[in-house]
Parts: structure tokens; C-alpha cells; sequence
């Protein structure tokens, strides 16, 4: 119920808390809106020694536009992102994915950084990034990188982050006007997806369905070669590894896929 | 320890904290302000629910030490004067209570949700509210209550408004 | 202008509201300054040998002031089981395990801090060498891995005898239906977990503050466990964040932190986390029903069985005594000429049951109610007709059952068509078949449950039922009442200065209601079963109406007039001579010189029988399983409704949990009794997002048994619900072959039905 002991440091700035980092990276976990870590701390699931708090950094908060793409910075609450009007006009599918995440009080203090560095692969944010094709900046003692959402996820609640790197901002391409499906079954309210779907301009995302968020490459190809939606989501279990819990067994997490890949990409939201 | 400065219900409070100290056991343990409570583990139930900057966020999943700098509002702080505020009357009028122990983190989780949306339809209330557990109320008279008090806050600007134009 | 019958705003809500509530663990109190902090360590294993315990790391840790084990404890005693003559007396519940653990969160261990954030540190450094050993699990646990070598079984008892059913009960019935159904395991999870505070004063004297439904009850629970004389306990109830069921008496935790507060000297506090509170409070439910209903094919049900399996947990509570209100109950509202029941019941390594809403009683509606609809389905008759044909004629003397049940008052077809007429059944069929002819994938199910339940039972057979109150007016114009009653939630300081009020013409405003500390009221009931208002409300009326009596003696003597010429004017709350209003005293007056107050006990002739319909209707999404609960429809007759504003609140709050049981709740174990539902994130407690506002049609059949009027109204929601709900999922995918759905039907299993009934087809 109450996490181990750590010692705490604000980040005074972005290039503090990379030097931190730097110093501390393997015994350290970096502090926005902990809401996917401080639950875990809480449970003693995990027990760093040092967390390093970057909630103050306001040059890491914001929307901003550059070029084709929508720069978002990692330590924008999913309140925020949710209910910002160019998000919404121009990525609505990332706006209604910042909309689902948990309840409203999770909403006010979790962060996109925190949400995609944590990378549970049930979660909204990462199957919505994958969906949209968009790409993570990550700051290091060698400068900066752009890793693609296909990329950045790498396993369970595993990313291409190195211990001494920032996620710093995530960028999706702008697509004003392109319809989009956003599907998410669950139990009851607040929980976790037992499976969930994001498709948008041909790209299909897959949550819950194995150890990361993934493409569901099959029935994008189907489409590709001008399958209907039903057709098309006829494959959307191809190649996944869904696990079985209390929720759902093996067969029927790929139905529900199905069924809801359908829905997706016929731009419906649940 | 990490010294920390957080106004709360719109007093300046400093004290030194263990990192780990939660924002709800501050605000129970260290300032006594015990109308938040602790009902699970997992940031799921809500009875921990305050404002923070004027949000509701549930307070067991925030660090005191994240709340230094920053203005903290508890039930109790709700009430001028003696006199319920008007979410707080709305759920007394329309008994959306009944032990009590979800009522001041429900009553801020609604306060927060019409600070947002201050017409909501009964289908954003219970949206609105489902950080927010209760087992005895089966949530029905706390429903009615926000959409009393979301409805007599309405009266009131319409009546504002009139007296103004 | 009465008072009775109307929405009274409770003068509770202000506190609770702006402060509020003084739960245990928000107590600040002087003789508890100072107090060391309680955490236990728990079984990890659901079935295991200890071999040792090694404490010393534990006591290093910062902040320890003592760990201590069962050999701390050895010499309290050993309390027996409950109902020992027909449960196994060796299945005994020791305070912290001994040489076994039994299920997983059992007690092994307490760790004492002198601050509270030490405790979970330090409990990581005990450590425990375990043997583990097979876990028995399930209805059929078999006798393979034992739970206690001394019983030589893992039957705890029997209830009833199944050697006497009758081979021959379903001759003659045209249609006979068997099912096996189970009504699962929940866990209570009321919003404030346990807890304790306790303290030793120099008198040897105990002073223990715990969250509870009855404060005698635990003082009784305490003293016998420390082995001392009740007159050594005080037992003070702070402010309750719920129960329903599963805080009655003394658990074993309560009993070990009095004693460490003994032990040391100094005061000690608990409070359990939400993962203590979900696997180691006494779960719910948990019986296996296998139902045989037999009759003709013109809808007469001829013949009924109820075979129960109960699975007790670990240690048989009081959940290895309630299939015997099951038994009690097991043809409900209906007139079934030929029924049995028997139970057994098992122990296993999970958590044990106790009571919970409704405790024992809604399992056999739920299993009646399933029984009817699968009779129903059977024939190819409508289910609403079915329960008409069937249900039991209206009654205003009482109605002995088969089961020796004495129901009050009935009129149980008024109700189903009450709440059948407030559905629109004959409409929502209409849209059903609508639904059903276009193929539509969001298909309609509608649900019906009746019931009738027993509220206020006394004791045993040779104590009626009763509470007692007392009610005093002070000079200054004020009263006060001493319940035997423990409200928590359920607004007695209203209710019952509501009925005071009424007797004495004293505003509500200026009367106290006072309960849960045993020195002031050393005897009561509590809460629970849902007998407050029929008995400690009625003895809340009786005593002010007897202190009425008693102030018109001294009225008489004040006025210098005879008893017999005064009136009492309740709109002055005074008295005065008939004729003649000037010659008066007010009542309040007549406390100046010597206290004012009575003290009664009133006892009721037996228990009374609540009863109504529920009408469900969801809609079932067929190409995922997953139900949306639309609508939910009562009546639920509780007789004379006192207060209708707090009378809904306890409906509302039944169906929810009702609901909740139906769709949604499962506590959930491995294959090795590892609990896999132990947080809120794990055990879906249901949210404002899964239940509509509920519609109440309103019916009140008067018991003769008690002036109020009123029978039992907390428990009553969540026994039609359950069906109700449970029986509308199976409604709505039935034409597609369906005909039975264990609860939770969550959409897993509706998903797995309809594959099951059309094997082969992809929806």
C-alpha cells in the first residue's frame, strides 16, 4: 500500500534531469504524473532507489505543430491532450485514446511520457501511437533520437529506452479529416482493455492481443488489396500471441479482435 | 526528508516529508484533515479524491512532495462559513449518502466534474464519476445529486444573468 | 400532521459532508496517544505446514516494537466453531496458524511499529519456512488433502438428510427440468476495510474501538476469545463505512490487537489494506445448487429440490450455518405442494464465508428463480405467467410453509403485476421479438424475479425477536435514545427521532440518537437481517410512548388534576387539562426535578417476510457477450415505508450489489488457491458506468407484527436483482438456443454459451 523508501529530486531542468539520470539511470525512475508508476511502487512491484521528478518541467507540456506532424511534449496530462483543439481536429483518434485512460483523476495527472514509457501492453496510448504511426523523441548523454512507434515498444512493459534517456516528446503525423475507429471492451469502467483496436488511413493497432501493442499486418493487407471491413478483420488475430487471464481465454480475446477490428475500421468508437 | 510548501484549503502549510509520505496521509496524518479516506490499494475506489490546482486527482497516487508549490482543496475546505456548498447540499437534499466513507472524495470528484462540464447529461455524470466507487448508495441518489447541483447552479447564472441584462 | 411516512432529510449528512465521518482510523483520541501500529503477515499459501517462523530480521527493522506469533498467544483460549453440535468441532479457528496454514491471507504473524509507514517494511522480513500441501478445492474438495487430519474428512456438516429425499417426488409431473447452478463467491468489500483501535486502562478494563454491526456482539466475541469477563470489555463504535454482513462480532485480527495492546501496555491500531480486506474478510455466497422442478406442461409446478453444497472457506463461520436459512427459504412466494432441500457443507482452502447481504436467503431465490424460468423454457411458456400461476394467494394471516417459514403478510401476484405493469412488459416483449425477427446483433433480454425473504429473525426458537431502546427528555427542552441498533449507513439517528418525535412533539433537530458503546447500552441486536426499523425502531416508539405515560403521572400531580382528565398535545409537546389549554406543562418540564426516560424492550412475534418482483432488462450485444444493463424495475413490499427517501436508498443500494453478483463479481482462484481477485482493479466492484438509475414502484403490505407496520427493507434489493438480472441475459440470447448462464454472466460466458448452442457457427 505504501511504496519502499526512495530518495527525491525535482529536475530543475531538462538537462538536469538528464545528468541525473546519467549519474543514477539504473537505480533511478523518472516521476511525471505517476500514475502507471507510483501504483507499481505501491504495490512494491517496483522499488527504485531514486525517483527524479520532471511534473515541473513546463518546456516538456504542450501541443505544438512542426510541419506535418503534431509535437506533443511528455509531460502533457492526458486531460490536456484530450480536450486540446488542435489534437482533436488534427489526431482525434490520440485525443480519444488521452480520453480513455482510466477515470477523470487518473486523466489529470497521468502524462503521455509516462504512459508510453511504461508500455502495458492493454494500454490506450501506446496501441493509439502504433496506430497512428507516430515516433517518440528520446533525449540521452548522445544527443536525441526519433524511434517509431513500431519500434519503441519492444516487449512487455518493455521499450528501446535506455536507462539513461528522456522521453521527451512524441510526435504523430497530422491527419485533419481522416475517419478513424477506436474500439475498447472491457470489463466495467476504468479497467484495462481485454482487447483493444485503433485504425486509422489503413493502419491497424492491436491491444492486449501479446506481450506489446501490435500491427495487425494481416488484415491491413487485406485492405490494402481492397477487403471490406468484414473481410478484412477476418485476420485480425493473424500472428498475435494473446494471453489468457480471468477475463478471456486464448480464443476468445482473437474473436473478440475480430469483431472489433470490424468495428474499427467501420469509424466506430467504443 | 524534502521540505515541502502546499496551500491547502487556501492556508500556506510547509513541513519536512519522507518522499514517500503520500499526499493522503498529509493531508490526514500531518494536517489533519481526515474527510479523505483511504479505500484501496490500487488508485481504483476515489475516496481519496481532492483538488489539486483546482482538479480533482486522487490523492493516495500523488506524493506530498508533488504537491509542494501547488494548491490542494479537501471537503472540508468546501464549505464557507459553516454553509454546505452547493454540491454538498445537493447530495444532502437528495440523500446521496449513506455511511458516508466515499462522500467527500465522490463530492469532490463531482465538484471537479462540473468545474469541467457544468451541464452534463445523467450519462456524463456517471462517466464523470467512475474513478469514484460506492457500495451503498448503488449510485443512483448521488447521480441525482450532481444533476440537482449542476441544475440549481444553472438557475442560478440564468437568474445572474437576467438581474444583468 | 404526521411526520411518519414523509422524506426527512437525515440530520446526519452535514457531519459527513464537511468533515466527514469519524471512521476507526481517523479516530484522535487521548487514550489513544501514543499507540504502536499493527500489520500482520499473511499466508502466501492456500494449504501449507509451518515450520518455523524467524522473527529476528523483523525486530531489527527500524521502528519494531514486537513480532508475535501463535506460541505469543498460547494461552487464550480456543473458541469452538459455530453451531459446534452439527459442524466438526475440531475444525477450530486459531487467532494467528499454528502448525498449518489453511488458506491464503490467513494470519501467521503480527508486527508492531511505532509508526504506521514502518509496518509494511518490517512485515517483509519475516520469514516463514512452509511445507506446502495440496489445496482442496472447489464443491467437491474430496478428502485426498485434508484440512484438518483430526476431522478425517473435508465435510464439516450436513444440514437436513439426504437420505430421506423421496425417489419418487417427480411422479406424475409431465416435465421435469435439472440444473446445476452455482451461486458464486463475492466478497463484501464494503468501502472501509477493518480495523481496531484498543487500549488497557489502569482499571484492567479493555476499550476497543471497531467498525461493527453490533457492539455487544463483539464485546461478547472479544471477551471470550482473551478468556475474560465481558464486564472487562468496552466496545465503542465509531462512525461504520459499511458492512453488509461481514462485520459481525470480532475477527481474528480484532483479537489479536487487543491483546498486543495488553501485552504492551500501550494502546494499538489496524487497519487493513484492500488486499487484506479482499482475501481475508469472509467472502459471500458460494453454494452449488442442484435444482430438479417438475410439474405439467400447462405451467403447475408439482414438485421442487434444492440440493445445496456450501463451500465454508477454510474455517466453518457463520457461512457453514446459512444453508439453513437457505433450506428455510426454498420454495419462496410459491405454492409448490411437494419440496426438499438438503445442504452439505465443505471446507476448503479459501477464504471462509460469512454473512453477506442477504446471507443464505438470496441463494435460494436465486436458485427458485433459475428453477422457474428453466420450467418455463421447458413448456414454452411465458415466465411472468408462470410465477402468476404458481406464486402463493394473497394472505393477511400467517402462512406456514412446508420448511416451517411463518410468513406474515403476502400478496405476492399484486407485486409481480405491479412491477410487470411499471416495466411495459407487454411492449418490451413486443421490441424483443421485433429484435428477434430482424436478426438485430443487439438482442433484448428481459428478466423477472420474485421473492419473498425473512427480515428480523430473533435468535433461536425460544427467544422471539425484540431490541430494546430508551428515551429521555431533558429539562432543556431536548431528548436522547439509546438504541440497541448500529446503523451504518442506514440513518437510524433520523429515523428513530423521526418516530420519538412523532410520540413526544419534540423537533427531530433536538433529539440524539446514541448506539455501539456497550457501557452505555450493554445490550442490543445490531444490525443486520434487516430487523432495525421492526424491532429497534418499534422499541424507540414504545418507550416514548410509555415515557409519555409516565409524564402524564407527573403532569397530573403538577396540574393538580386526575391522569385520567389530561391530554397530551403533541403540536406543544405538552399537557393539559381536557377543556381547558392554559392549565398545561410542558412535557420538558417535567424532567426538571427528576430525569425523564424509559427503557423498554420490544418483542416482536416472530419474523416478517418482505417480498416483490424485480423486472431486468438488458440488451446483449451477441457478437462480443457483453450485456448492457438497461433498465431494472422493483417493488419491493417492506410493509409500512417510515421514511421513503431512506427506504430507496436501501433498495438502490440492493440492486446494485444485486446486479453487481449477476454480471460482474467472481472472486476468482487458481488451481493452487492463489486468489487472483485481490484489488479493485482485479474485483469489479460495479462503478456509476454499469448500472441505470433504478425505477421503484412503491407497495406497502402492512405486518401485523409490529405497530409500524414495517418489515425488513436493507436486504431486500439485492435478493430480486440477482435473478432478475441473471435470468434477462439468458432471456435475450434464449432463442438462440440458450438456456442456462452461471453467474457472473460476464460476456466470456454469454460469448461461450452461444458458441456452445450453435457449435460451429462463427457470429
Amino acid at each position: 500500500m505504501i511504496p519502499a523508501q526512495f530518495d527525491y529530486v525535482a529536475a530543475e531542468s531538462t538537462s538536469h534531469a538528464l545528468s541525473l539520470l546519467a549519474e543514477r539511470g539504473e537505480d533511478a525512475k523518472v516521476l511525471a504524473g505517476g500514475h502507471s508508476l507510483l501504483p507499481m511502487m505501491k504495490l512494491r512491484l517496483a522499488q527504485p532507489e531514486v525517483l527524479i521528478d520532471i511534473g515541473g518541467l513546463i518546456e516538456l507540456a504542450g501541443v505544438t505543430t512542426n510541419g506535418d506532424e503534431l509535437v506533443i511534449g511528455a509531460t502533457t496530462r492526458h486531460a490536456d491532450l484530450a480536450a486540446s483543439e488542435l489534437v482533436r481536429a488534427e489526431a482525434p483518434l490520440l485525443a480519444y485514446a488521452a480520453s480513455q485512460v482510466g477515470d477523470p483523476q487518473i486523466r489529470h495527472r497521468g502524462t503521455i511520457g509516462g504512459s508510453l514509457s511504461h508500455a502495458d501492453p492493454a494500454a490506450d496510448l501506446p496501441m493509439a501511437l502504433v496506430a497512428l504511426g507516430g515516433s517518440v523523441e528520446l533525449q540521452g548523454p548522445g544527443g536525441s533520437r526519433t524511434v517509431s512507434a513500431d519500434d519503441f515498444f519492444q516487449g512487455f512493459f518493455e521499450t528501446a529506452m535506455q536507462p539513461d534517456e528522456l522521453l521527451t516528446a512524441v510526435r504523430v503525423p497530422r491527419r485533419p479529416g481522416v475517419p478513424w475507429g477506436y474500439q475498447k471492451f472491457v470489463r466495467r469502467a476504468n479497467d484495462w482493455a481485454i482487447v483493444g483496436v485503433a485504425a486509422v488511413d489503413g493502419r491497424i493497432a492491436l491491444a492486449n492481443m501479446g506481450p506489446k501493442p501490435l500491427r495487425a499486418t494481416a488484415a491491413e493487407e487485406a485492405l490494402a488489396g481492397g477487403a471490406s471491413p468484414t473481410e478484412a478483420a477476418q485476420h485480425a488475430a493473424d500472428g498475435t500471441s494473446p494471453g489468457e487471464d480471468m477475463h478471456a481465454d486464448r480464443e476468445y480475446r482473437s474473436h473478440l479482435a475480430k469483431v472489433l477490428t470490424r468495428r474499427a475500421l467501420q469509424h466506430e468508437t467504443g | 526528508m524534502t521540505h515541502i510548501e502546499v496551500t491547502v484549503n487556501g492556508e500556506k502549510r510547509s513541513g519536512e516529508v519522507e518522499p514517500r509520505l503520500l499526499l493522503v496521509h498529509y493531508l490526514r496524518e500531518v494536517l489533519g484533515l481526515r474527510a479523505a479516506n483511504v479505500g484501496c490499494d490500487t488508485t481504483s475506489c476515489g475516496a481519496c479524491t481532492v483538488l489539486l490546482d483546482g482538479k480533482s486527482v486522487k490523492s493516495c497516487t500523488v506524493l506530498a512532495v508533488q504537491a509542494s508549490g501547488h494548491e490542494v482543496t479537501t471537503a472540508e475546505g468546501l464549505s464557507v462559513d459553516g454553509e454546505l456548498h452547493p454540491v454538498q447540499a445537493a447530495f444532502r437534499q437528495n440523500h446521496g449518502l449513506q455511511c458516508g466513507f466515499c462522500t467527500p472524495g465522490m463530492v469532490m470528484a463531482a465538484v471537479g466534474l462540473l468545474s469541467e462540464n457544468p451541464h452534463p447529461t445523467e450519462a456524463q455524470v456517471r462517466e464523470g464519476l467512475e474513478g469514484n466507487l460506492c457500495r451503498c448508495t448503488g449510485y443512483h441518489n448521488i447521480v441525482r445529486s450532481v444533476l440537482a447541483a449542476a441544475d440549481q447552479a444553472n438557475a442560478a447564472d440564468q437568474a445572474n444573468t437576467e438581474v444583468t441584462a | 400532521m404526521s411526520i411518519l411516512g414523509t422524506r426527512v432529510l437525515r440530520t446526519e449528512d452535514p457531519k459527513f459532508l464537511t468533515t466527514g465521518g469519524v471512521y476507526t482510523e481517523d479516530l484522535v483520541d487521548e487514550r489513544l496517544d501514543g499507540a504502536c501500529h499493527v500489520f500482520f503477515v499473511r499466508s502466501p499459501l492456500a494449504h501449507a505446514r509451518i515450520n518455523s517462523i524467524d522473527v529476528s530480521a523483523a525486530l531489527e527493522a527500524p521502528g519494531v516494537v514486537g513480532v508475535y506469533t501463535a506460541a505469543d498467544l498460547a494461552d487464550l483460549p480456543v473458541v469452538p466453531p459455530s453451531a459446534a453440535g452439527l459442524i466438526k468441532a475440531e475444525m477450530e479457528h486459531r487467532l494467528l496458524a499454528t502448525d498449518k496454514v489453511r488458506f491464503v491471507g490467513e494470519p501467521v504473524a503480527a508486527v508492531v511499529t511505532q509508526d504506521p509507514y514502518q509496518g509494511e517494511d518490517a512485515i517483509e522480513l519475516v520469514e516463514v519456512d512452509y511445507d506446502p500441501l495440496p489445496a482442496a478445492l472447489g464443491f467437491d474438495p474430496g478428502d485426498d488433502s485434508l484440512l484438518y487430519e483430526a476431522a478425517g474428512t473435508n465435510v464439516a456438516g450436513y444440514w437436513g438428510d439426504a437420505s430421506a429425499l423421496d425417489p419418487e417426488l417427480f411422479d406424475g409431473c409431465e416435465v421435469v427440468v435439472k440444473q446445476t447452478i452455482i451461486n458464486q463467491r463475492v466478497a463484501p468489500a464494503p468501502m472501509e476495510t477493518r480495523a481496531a483501535a484498543a487500549v488497557w486502562g489502569e482499571d484492567g478494563r479493555l476499550t476497543a474501538w471497531i467498525p461493527n454491526q453490533g457492539a455487544q456482539g463483539t464485546k461478547s466475541s472479544l471477551a471470550s476469545r482473551l478468556g475474560i469477563d465481558e464486564g472487562l470489555v468496552r466496545v465503542i463504535t465509531p462512525d461504520v463505512g459499511g458492512a453488509f454482513g461481514a462485520k459481525f462480532g470480532a475477527d481474528q485480527e480484532h483479537v489479536v490487537v487487543a491483546w498486543i495492546a495488553r501485552h504492551l501496555g500501550r494502546a494499538a491500531r489496524w487497519t487493513e489494506t484492500r488486499y487484506e480486506n479482499l482475501i481475508a474478510m469472509t467472502h459471500g455466497r458460494a453454494q452449488q445448487h442442484t435444482v430438479t422442478i417438475g410439474g405439467s406442461r400447462d405451467g403447475d409446478v408439482q414438485a421442487y429440490r434444492l440440493e445445496i453444497v456450501q463451500d465454508a472457506g477454510a474455517y466453518p463461520r457463520i457461512g457453514a450455518v446459512l444453508p439453513m436459512l437457505t433450506i428455510l427459504m426454498t420454495t419462496g412466494p410459491y405454492d409448490i405442494p411437494k419440496a426438499e432441500a438438503v445442504a452439505k457443507v465443505v471446507v476448503t482452502n479459501t477464504t471462509p464465508i460469512g454473512a453477506y447481504r442477504g446471507a443464505g436467503r438470496p441463494e435460494a431465490t436465486a436458485a427458485l428463480e433459475r428453477a422457474i424460468d428453466l420450467f418455463a423454457a421447458e413448456i414454452g411458456a411465458d415466465p411472468g405467467d408462470v410465477r402468476r400461476k404458481n406464486l402463493l394467494a394473497p394472505f393477511t394471516e400467517p402462512h406456514r410453509t412446508a420448511f416451517g417459514a411463518l410468513y406474515d403478510t403476502g400478496d405476492y401476484v399484486a407485486a409481480l403485476d405491479k412491477a410487470l405493469s411499471a416495466a411495459g412488459y407487454a411492449e418490451l416483449r413486443k421490441e424483443q421479438a421485433e429484435r428477434r425477427a430482424s436478426g438485430d446483433v443487439r438482442q433484448l433480454g428481459i428478466g423477472v424475479a420474485s421473492y419473498v425473504e425473512i427480515t428480523g429473525m430473533g435468535d433461536g426458537e425460544d427467544t422471539p425477536p425484540q431490541e430494546n431502546a430508551t428515551v429521555e427528555v431533558h429539562a432543556d427542552g431536548t431528548a436522547t435514545i439509546l438504541t440497541g441498533t448500529s446503523p451504518h449507513g442506514q440513518g437510524h439517528a433520523t429515523a428513530w427521532a423521526m418516530i420519538a418525535s412523532e410520540e413526544l412533539g419534540i423537533p427531530i433537530e433536538k433529539i440524539t440518537l446514541k448506539w455501539g458503546d456497550t457501557d452505555l447500552i450493554p445490550e442490543g441486536g445490531g444490525t443486520g437481517g434487516s430487523r432495525s426499523l421492526q424491532q429497534g425502531g418499534a422499541a424507540v416508539q414504545q418507550a416514548a410512548q410509555e415515557l409519555i405515560e409516565e409524564a402524564r403521572l407527573r403532569a397530573a400531580a403538577e396540574l393538580e388534576a386526575s391522569a385520567a382528565d389530561l391530554v397530551f398535545d403533541k403540536s406543544r409537546s405538552a399537557f393539559n387539562v381536557a377543556g381547558d389549554p392554559d392549565a398545561s406543562v410542558p412535557l420538558t418540564q417535567l424532567a426538571a426535578s427528576e430525569r425523564l426516560l424509559i427503557r423498554t424492550v420490544f418483542s416482536q412475534p416472530g419474523a416478517t417476510f418482505p417480498f416483490g418482483t424485480h423486472v431486468a432488462v438488458v440488451e446483449v450485444d451477441t457478437e462480443t457477450g457483453k450485456t448492457t444493463l438497461q433498465r431494472v424495475i422493483t417493488v419491493d413490499d417492506a410493509g409500512t415505508v417510515l421514511n421513503p427517501l431512506l427506504a430507496e436508498g436501501q433498495r438502490h443500494g440492493g440492486i446494485g450489489q444485486g446486479a453487481a453478483q449477476a454480471f460482474l463479481e467472481e472472486v476468482v482462484y487458481d488451481a493452487d488457491g492463489n486468489p487472483l481477485t485481490t484489488s479493485f482493479a482485479d474485483y469489479p466492484i460495479v462503478s456509476a458506468t454499469e448500472v441505470p438509475s433504478f425505477e421503484l414502484a412503491d407497495m406497502a403490505t402492512p405486518t401485523t407484527y409490529n405497530p409500524l407496520g414495517a418489515k425488513g427493507i436493507g436486504e431486500a434489493g439485492s435478493i430480486g436483482s440477482t435473478p432478475a438480472v441473471q435470468n434477462a441475459v439468458v432471456d435475450a440470447v434464449a432463442h438462440l438456443g440458450v438456456r442456462h448462464i452461471d453467474m457472473p454472466v460476464t460476456s466470456r460466458r454469454v460469448w461461450q454459451a452461444l458458441q456452445a448452442a450453435q457449435p460451429g457457427s462463427e457470429q
